[in-house]
């Protein structure tokens, strides 16, 4: 019979992931509907009882979430501004059900193109923190997501925090969702943001992450330096497609790539008129 | 593991990583916490967990170690009786089949505990997470606000007034507390379970392996059944002449998903745990036929000998001269229009079990067709009849779909040859890829109008994708030239149709047969021949109305019961209401564009020209007690309710006297299948003349005379004539094997005529009539559609119980909802829940229904049919009110976002030239 094992401390669940005869298991909501016309035979290490990969912290370099940090636990946390598009996200994910387990650590890790997680948090600058016996790192989420549901973690690392550094949080956030029904829908594309203001109201950074539209969600890199200096109420002018020119959307039975561009630059629009109203 | 559920603490020991929803109902028993899917995707799981709903099938077992559960049994008061909430479902009739009522209650549950009040938004962002495909979602929202009312539940009607009253449903309250048992609810301990080894590709010959080795080398198998094990014929099919169809596959398939072998295990969790990717089979794949244009291609190999150019049947209705009159008329419109597979998404999959008694079979299952269930076991088993039994389950949903044989033939194969007990239940994907569909269409027509406005004539052909096999497409090939004119008077119109063979999954019936599909057509003409005379969308339907003593296109004169004009005229002022609203939100500019849309339909109830008798039988004992012989399935839209108010009423006798044997094929007589929207009609009137037959025999009993009241007690049954009560004694009389010492009978077949070769001839007794209408909101940008409201009118004959009424209008307008807007049945990609698309709570418009009610004089208390009928008109209100709003004439459903983009880019482009 297989084991299930729900360690309690870091120590314990790093010493199983060394063994590398796990299946990491946190909310379960992308683990079980991969397993629908039969459940194999495997060890599963449930992480959510670590106390490392639970809760949200608040410091002078930032917020840190535990990975196993549920999208109910987020949408009731209280968190600037700058992580509206996070909670926003957050609300979107699925029905209450799936925020009262599904958890922000298995959404990155599950590394779907789809991930409604994921451009929230690139919006936000994150951080992955992941760990093993042989110690701690660090890395830019845009280092650990790097594929359709590949990630750069080694076999015996666990993703234990996310971090959002301090820079990343004084602004104004705000994610915009299209999806083909309201409630229970994965994106056809999802759109994240956020903007910093310098003193005299111009735009200071930007920051805009697009999902769905590519094997990872992107940020607009070339969008964001050309907002920079703009008053929010004009950034609407400075888009231009050019800025889009890095998505490669794919075709499937939500969209198909004509559209999911066309939408995804709606949406930008969007998510900047939110920005602007809010900012 | 310890857990504590509904107070109850529980010590178990069980595999850490088994679904939650597992352990409650195979080691607790508490089986009404329901799978749907086992993803997460429709909720019918839900439960708390320390006081959150969650989906039960998402977690792991030894996660619930040290929480506490609450499930739908914990919900009643601690006496037994209904909790406020389960009530105020029961009162708005907010559960219809009830496969996803435990789920609603508990995440309303879990909403009402935080929040008493709540808004209607908050209801539906709360119980989102739940899918229901019969309600529409409008009664259960209604029973959450209404909670705190704590009304009383409805009193039943007196003696005689049973039918028109809102009688709650008489099988509502095992709904609600979890106690229904539905196919998956009931198995034996003892049972082996089936699984079915199916083919991954849609056209393909295969060899099968060394099965017996593979058995050897899998734990927990105990038999592989093959081609080879069916005792009979290794065929099924709809219609006696037609069994195309193989149980099991003998070297070749004709679609994804089709049945190879069936694997039974000597336990659920074996059966759950193999993965059937390793079962030996050599497969032999072959390009497949894909849709209507393939299969009719010159060159698309032959799928069925007896077939030739792959078309299985040609349907026709003719009359008058379409070209002349084409030729004639000021204005032609014409159009192409094409539907794609829709699938029928019930919450409950195919389920049920079987076991050998014997030289008898018997099974239990989720079926809308008892009796032919026992026909199609009988034949594959090369039984007679009389030596098979099949008793419904509750039955989670059907809407057509479980018209057709699913697990009956695997479970009665299985248990008969094993002569064990069996079960089995489909898992989402199976349930989608290997059960029938909505046929695909496409569709072309041309409509003539003269110059006032009056239709003149049609010229309509709609070929049908079939898919592998011929289950139902006769049927839709036969409905859909019948229905095609409309409700409307058109002297001159050829209106033709084919069922074509594909590599598809086999199209069956699903809720219209065909009609949906040809009103998106018809209507979508009618909107813009109105256009092109100038008249108001509405002012044209009414104008070209059927009416009482016109003769449709088979030649048929319809004396009677022809609301159209009524549910036109009622419709008028909310119609009006909605043009200015839209008028007035299109005044500000923007993306948003607001619009109004409206369709009409017709629907013959009961078999097109073909027989379908329903029997009734109501019996009395000599206590006084009664019971109906009820053979006229529920599958959630309230036959077990109707057919008791019917039958009361015509006996005069109080409903709560009504007990009832129901669908239990040795039991109850034939009642035909719960299909067509037949039941009320057809088997109402068979429950009518039971009530009246017994009555007569009470009566005669005691030489009372016709009005003589009669009164049903515990005491015994009296009569009452002329002022004297009379104790009637019925002791003497011997009790037939139910028990009963009278049993009045009624039989009632709809008269009809056979259609020639035109398709002349009296096709249905009566018609329902409906028109819709809806405002919906287009986001140009997006290519996104929200239906903000609808109201709509049905002729229903007579509203035998309108809260059932209600709920089958606004189930059919969801699920017309997903037809227009979201839902597409792609074989191997949209095979569950996630990607396949059905309406949730924030997806439904608020439905305001206009009951009419012009009596058909065959019917019971002058009632038809609605099951159908509400959905027919909803999309094409839907596509009208998108062209108002944008000016895209949609050709193709479903009108997902990239569509509706793109056709709106074209348009400007168009517009920019
Ligand atoms: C009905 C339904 C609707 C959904 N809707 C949405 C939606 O709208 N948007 C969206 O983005 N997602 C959606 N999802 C997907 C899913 O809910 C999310 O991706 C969720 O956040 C996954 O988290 P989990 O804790 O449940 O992951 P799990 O299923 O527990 O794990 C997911 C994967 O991550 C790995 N993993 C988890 N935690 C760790 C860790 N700490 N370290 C290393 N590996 C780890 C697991 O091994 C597994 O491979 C939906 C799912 C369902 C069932
Ligand atoms: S069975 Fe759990 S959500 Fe469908
Ligand atoms: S009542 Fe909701 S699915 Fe049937």
């Amino acid at each position: 019979m297989a084991a299930y094992f729900q360690p309690r401390n870091l120590q314990d669940a790093l010493s199983a992931m060394n063994d590398g005869r796990w299946t990491v298991l946190a909310g379960g909501t992308d683990h079980f509907p991969a397993r629908v016309t039969h459940v194999p035979d495997e060890s599963l290490l449930d992480v959510t009882a670590v106390p490392e990969l639970r809760g949200i912290s608040h410091s002078e370099t930032g917020i840190r979430i535990g990975a196993a940090t549920t999208w109910t636990d987020l949408v009731e946390a209280a968190l600037p501004a700058a992580c509206a598009g996070l909670t926003a996200a957050a609300r979107e994910v699925g029905g209450i059900q799936i925020q009262n387990r599904g958890t922000i650590g298995g959404n990155v890790c599950n590394a779907s193109p789809a991930a409604d997680g994921i451009p929230a948090l690139l919006s936000l600058d994150a951080q992955i923190e992941l760990a093993s016996l042989s110690g701690h790192r660090t890395l830019p989420l845009s280092d650990f997501v790097i594929g359709n549901r590949t990630t750069t973690a080694r076999p015996d690392e666990l993703l234990v925090a996310l971090h959002l550094p301090a820079t990343a949080l004084t602004g104004q956030g705000a994610f915009v969702k299209l999806g083909a029904r309201r409630y229970l829908v994965i994106s056809i594309v999802m759109v994240a943001g956020t903007l910093d203001l310098a003193d005299d109201g111009t735009i200071e950074t930007a920051r805009i992450a697009i999902g769905a539209c590519s094997a990872v969600a992107l940020r607009m890199t070339a969008l964001e330096a050309a907002l920079i200096g703009a008053r929010p109420a004009e950034a609407l002018e400075r888009l231009d497609t050019s800025h889009f020119a890095g998505l490669s959307p794919i075709e499937d039975p939500r969209g198909d790539p004509a559209y999911r561009n066309d939408a995804a630059l709606t949406l930008t629009r969007r998510c900047l008129a939110r920005l602007a109203e809010a900012a | 593991m310890r857990v504590t559920v509904n107070g109850a603490d529980h010590t178990l020991t069980c595999d850490g990583g088994r679904r939650l929803s597992r352990v409650l109902r195979e080691d607790l028993g508490l089986t009404g916490t329901k799978i749907g899917c086992d993803a997460g995707d429709c909720g019918a799981c839900t439960v708390l967990m320390d006081g959150r709903q969650v989906c039960a099938c998402l977690v792991p077992a030894a996660h619930a170690d040290g929480t506490a559960i609450t499930t739908v049994e914990g919900l009643a008061e601690e006496d037994g009786r209904l909790s406020a909430l389960q009530r105020a479902f029961h009162r708005h009739g907010a559960a219809q089949c009830g496969i996803c009522t435990p789920g609603m209650l508990i995440a309303a549950h879990d909403l009402l505990t935080r929040e008493l009040h709540p808004s209607v938004r908050q209801v539906q962002d709360a119980l989102g997470g739940v899918l229901c495909r019969c309600t529409g979602y409008q009664k259960i929202v209604e029973a959450v606000l209404d909670v705190t009312s704590n009304a009383p539940d409805p009193a039943l009607p007196d003696s005689g007034a049973a039918v028109g009253a809102r009688v709650a449903r008489l099988d509502g309250t095992d709904k609600l507390n979890g106690r229904d048992l539905y196919g998956d609810d009931q198995r034996p301990a003892d049972a082996l379970w089936l699984r079915i080894v199916r083919s991954p590709h849609a056209f393909a010959h295969f060899e099968l392996g060394d099965s017996e080795a593979w058995t050897r080398a899998t734990p927990g198998v105990a038999a592989v059944l093959t081609a080879a094990d069916i005792p009979g014929a290794n065929s099924f099919g709809i219609y006696p002449t037609l069994k195309d169809q193989p149980v099991l596959a003998e070297g070749f398939v004709r679609y994804r998903g089709e049945a190879v072998a069936i694997v039974a295990f000597e336990t659920r969790i074996a059966g759950e745990t193999t993965d059937l990717a390793s079962f030996p089979v050599a497969w032999t794949a072959h390009d497949a036929v894909v849709g209507i244009d393939a299969g009719l291609h010159a060159d698309a190999p032959r799928l069925h000998d007896d077939s030739p150019g792959n078309v299985l049947i040609r349907g026709r209705v003719a009359c008058g001269d379409v070209d002349t009159a084409l030729a004639s008329a000021a204005h032609v419109i014409s159009g192409d229009f094409r539907t794609g597979f829709v699938e029928h998404a019930y919450i409950e999959p195919e389920s049920g079990w079987a076991r050998r008694a014997g030289d008898r079979v018997e099974l239990r299952v989720s079926t809308q067709t008892p009796y032919m269930d026992r026909d199609e076991v009988a034949h594959v088993l090369g039984l007679d009849q009389e030596r098979v039994r099949v008793i419904p389950s509750a039955v989670g949903g059907g809407f057509g779909g479980k018209l057709d044989q699913s697990v009956q033939l695997p479970l009665a194969v299985a248990a008969w040859v094993l002569n064990r007990p069996v079960a089995m239940l489909y898992t989402r994907p199976e349930s989608m890829a290997a059960t029938t569909k909505r046929h695909p269409s496409r569709i072309s027509a041309k409509l003539g109008i003269d110059a006032e406005g009056v239709l003149q004539a049609l010229s309509f052909h709609g070929d049908f994708d079939t898919g592998a096999y011929a289950s139902w497409g006769p049927t839709v090939a036969g409905r859909v030239p019948v229905h095609a004119p409309g409700p409307y008077r058109l002297p001159h119109v050829t209106a033709t149709s084919a069922a074509v063979y594909t590599n598809g999954p086999p199209s069956g019936a699903f809720r219209g047969f065909g009609v949906p599909q040809a009103a998106i057509a018809t209507e979508m003409l009618m909107d813009q021949a109105a256009d092109r005379v100038g008249l108001d969308r509405l002012e044209f339907r009414l104008r070209n109305a059927l009416r009482a003593g016109d003769r449709t296109a088979t030649g048929q004169v319809i004396e009677a019961s022809v609301g159209l004009a009524a549910c036109l005229e009622q419709l008028k002022p909310h119609w009006q209401r909605y043009l200015d609203e839209a008028a007035t939100a299109n005044r500000t500019s923007g993306p948003l564009r607001t619009g109004v849309g409206i369709g009409c339909m017709w629907y013959g109830c009961g078999n097109t020209a073909l027989a379908n008798p329903s029997i009734m039988r109501l019996g009395l004992r000599a206590d006084g007690r009664l019971t109906l012989y009820n053979g006229a399935v529920d599958i959630g839209q309230g036959t077990y309710t109707i057919m008791a108010q019917i039958a009361a009423d015509a006996l005069g006798a109080p409903l709560d006297r009504v007990t009832q044997v129901f669908g239990d094929t040795d039991r109850t007589a034939d009642a035909g299948k719960t299909s067509a929207s037949r039941q009320t009609f057809v088997s109402g009137k068979a429950s009518e003349l039971a009530g009246t037959d017994l009555r007569t025999q009470v009566l005669r009993h005691t030489n009372a005379g016709e009005d003589a009241e009669l009164v049903f007690e515990d005491g015994g049954v009296f009569v009452i004539e002329a002022g004297r009560r009379r104790a009637i004694d019925l002791s003497a009389l011997p009790a037939n094997e139910e028990g009963d010492v009278m049993t009045g009978e009624g039989t009632f077949d709809p008269p009809t005529q056979p259609l020639d070769a035109d398709g002349q001839g009296v096709p249905y007794a009566t018609y329902a009539f409906a028109a819709q209408i809806a405002l919906v909101r287009v986001d140009t940008e997006l290519g996104t559609v929200t239906v903000e409201k609808m109201v709509a009118a049905h002729d229903v004959g007579r509203a035998v119980n309108p809260t059932l009424v209600e709920g089958q209008i606004h189930g059919g307008i969801a699920q017309g909802l997903g037809l227009a807007l979201m839902e597409e049945y792609l074989p191997g990609r949209t095979e569950n829940l996630h990607d396949y698309l059905i309406p949730t709570f924030g997806d439904m418009p608020q439905i305001e229904c206009l009951l009419i009610e012009d009596p058909e004089p065959l019917g019971p208390y002058g009632a038809k049919g609605i099951g159908e009928p509400a959905l027919v008109p909803t999309a094409p209100a839907i596509l009208g009110a998108i062209r108002h709003a944008t000016g895209v004439v949609c050709r193709q459903v479903p009108v997902l976002p990239h569509r509706l983009r793109a056709w709106i880019k074209a348009g400007d482009a168009e517009a920019a030239e």
